[in-house]
């Protein structure tokens, strides 16, 4: 493993980024670090800039314009970096499927490593979610 | 003095949704504000002429996740305006409720975030514990923690079991003790005090002039509460007081979200006490052609809910106007002349949610057109096309 994954593995840091979401899932995200769900003791922390984060939580449908800023904010976040699509609409676009404001799905425009279904998915979903894209991050290294 | 510009946004840690912000500020103060939104524009008032009148209630649901239930709401009341229809009692109590806990649940969630603004973490992990209770009280209700698709044109999808009664007003009493600590730590303490009373003060006349909503405007003096000027649900049988305070500051609006939600509680005890038998559901067959209105107070004010049928099974028109939509406005009266430090917590006293809000975007041509790199390349290729078809070569 490189001292590079590892110490992204070790304390994951969270930028989250809503792509025209409904707030729901951005609530529940902010919800994993209230005191019944508390990940910040496993070393998950929410941090204002994407040039301090090692996880870009994605959540919402991905409209046009949110999508540019998504894509610039993409390209500054610091390799190697994961991605996690956040609920419905960031997998599939969800009900706004036909929408004319929500033309591509948002793992069209940024790679994906880990989708956490739901509408919005439990923290405790979310929190399953983030703890099996470091699993299977450290398992496909340690093969090597 | 030089003016500088200001960019807050569009993803900042401010808020959990983006929004883009420009203020323009003369050393410390701020001298003017300008708003862009767009950003979570998802087109829901074309989408919901494409779903049946059924199907629209849960696309509704989706325009904002902290409104789950005033937009479904104000639509079913809308549809319900077209038939015209009277909902079953039962149905009209158990809506007060689902109604009151996500009032209760916003403004906690809402007096969180504002701690966070103000450096009171411990306020904002405090508020959202409690609001877990309440998530809880919901979940235990309706089945879901957020997105409770309670709502159906005619009555309401599900009943609330008898045997859940108890428990839920158990629950809800245990929340009263810590709400009441919560309420003392934020409104006795005068850190807050000097941090938000006399900030961002809009006055009487600018909240009735901007047509403020909601707590916005009740916190200004305006004593406007549609749960009481014109009543729908179960808000006339039940006893409870309107919150009304006068200096329109930053605190008076944390004094009225917090006193309503004990307000809330009071309103869903109530409910629940009194819950009468019956049907839950009018079954509604067919919708006439006609127009409708549905109005409620929501959280952050008053959400207003056009639908017109042409007599099919879809609406033909559905329009949506936020309480935010009203409020945002305001920003102009409060933040000027403020310090830069203090434009965070006015920015966020309305209770802003942009989702809402976006139900239209805004493209004015008349000032500048904005040209992409996709607009000057396809202008590059006219160009040359109509060169070429001038100097006849092919």
């Amino acid at each position: 493993m490189s001292i590079k994954l590892k110490a992204l593995l070790k304390s994951p840091w969270v930028f989250h980024l809503s792509t025209g979401s409904c707030n729901n899932c951005d609530i529940e995200i902010l919800d994993c670090l209230t005191p019944r769900f508390d990940i910040e003791r496993f070393g998950m922390l929410l941090v204002g800039s994407i040039k301090h984060a090692d996880v870009l939580l994605i959540t919402g449908s991905g409209n046009r314009k949110s999508m540019e800023r998504a894509k610039r904010l993409y390209e500054q976040i610091p390799k190697p970096c994961l991605v996690v699509a956040v609920g419905e609409c960031a997998l599939s676009r969800g009900m706004f499927i036909h929408s004319y404001n929500c033309p591509v799905p948002i793992d069209k425009v940024i790679p994906v490593d880990v989708y956490i279904p739901g509408c919005p998915p439990k923290p405790e979903a979310i929190i399953a979610g983030v703890v099996k894209l470091i699993e299977k991050v450290r398992k496909s290294t340690e093969k090597k | 003095m030089e003016k500088t510009i200001i960019p807050i946004g569009p993803y900042h840690p401010l808020q959990e949704e983006p929004e883009f912000f420009l203020l323009t500020v003369e050393g410390e103060k701020v001298v003017d504000i300008d708003v862009h939104i767009g950003y979570n524009h998802r087109g829901i008032e074309k989408l919901s002429e494409t779903k049946t009148f059924d199907q629209s209630t849960f696309l509704i649901e989706r325009i904002c996740g902290i409104c789950s239930t005033s937009h479904p709401f104000a639509y079913t009341r809308a549809v319900e305006d077209i038939i015209p229809i009277e909902v079953p009692e039962r149905a009209k109590y158990i809506r007060t409720i689902i109604a009151e806990g996500e009032r209760i649940h916003s403004h906690l969630l809402w007096l969180g975030l504002a701690g966070h603004f103000l450096g009171y973490n411990t306020v904002y992990m405090w508020a959202w514990k409690l609001r877990e209770e309440i998530l809880d009280v919901m979940e235990i209700l309706t089945g879901n923690r957020n997105n409770y698709a309670m709502f159906k044109p005619g009555g309401v999808r599900r009943d609330i079991k008898s045997e859940d009664i108890p428990v839920v007003i158990k629950k809800i009493d245990s929340i009263v003790s810590t709400l009441e600590m919560l309420k003392k730590a934020v409104i006795d303490d005068p850190v807050l005090h000097a941090r938000t009373k006399g900030i961002g003060i809009l006055s009487k006349e600018d909240a009735i002039n901007y047509c403020a909503l909601g707590p916005t405007a009740r916190a200004s003096g305006v004593a406007r509460d549609l749960r009481k000027d014109s009543p729908y649900g179960a808000y006339d049988k039940v006893e409870w007081d309107m919150i009304v305070t006068h200096n329109g500051d930053v605190f008076d609006k944390v004094v009225v979200r917090v006193l309503e939600t004990f307000e809330s509680i009071k309103i869903i005890k109530n409910c629940l006490l009194n819950l009468p038998g019956g049907e839950i559901d009018a079954n509604i067959k067919d919708i006439p052609p006609g127009e409708g209105i549905g109005f409620i107070e929501a959280p952050r004010g008053e959400c207003f809910h056009y639908v017109k049928s042409d007599g099919t099974n879809r609406p033909v028109r559905h329009k949506v106007r936020a309480p935010t939509f009203m409020n945002l406005p305001t920003y102009k009266a409060t933040v000027i002349g403020e310090d830069i430090s203090d434009a965070t917590i006015i920015l966020a006293a309305i209770d802003p949610c942009y989702c809402c809000t976006e139900r239209m975007t805004v493209c004015n041509t008349k000032r500048k057109k904005i040209y992409n790199g996709k607009d000057l390349i396809k202008l590059s290729r006219e160009k040359t096309e109509i060169l070429r078809n001038k100097m006849g070569v092919k």
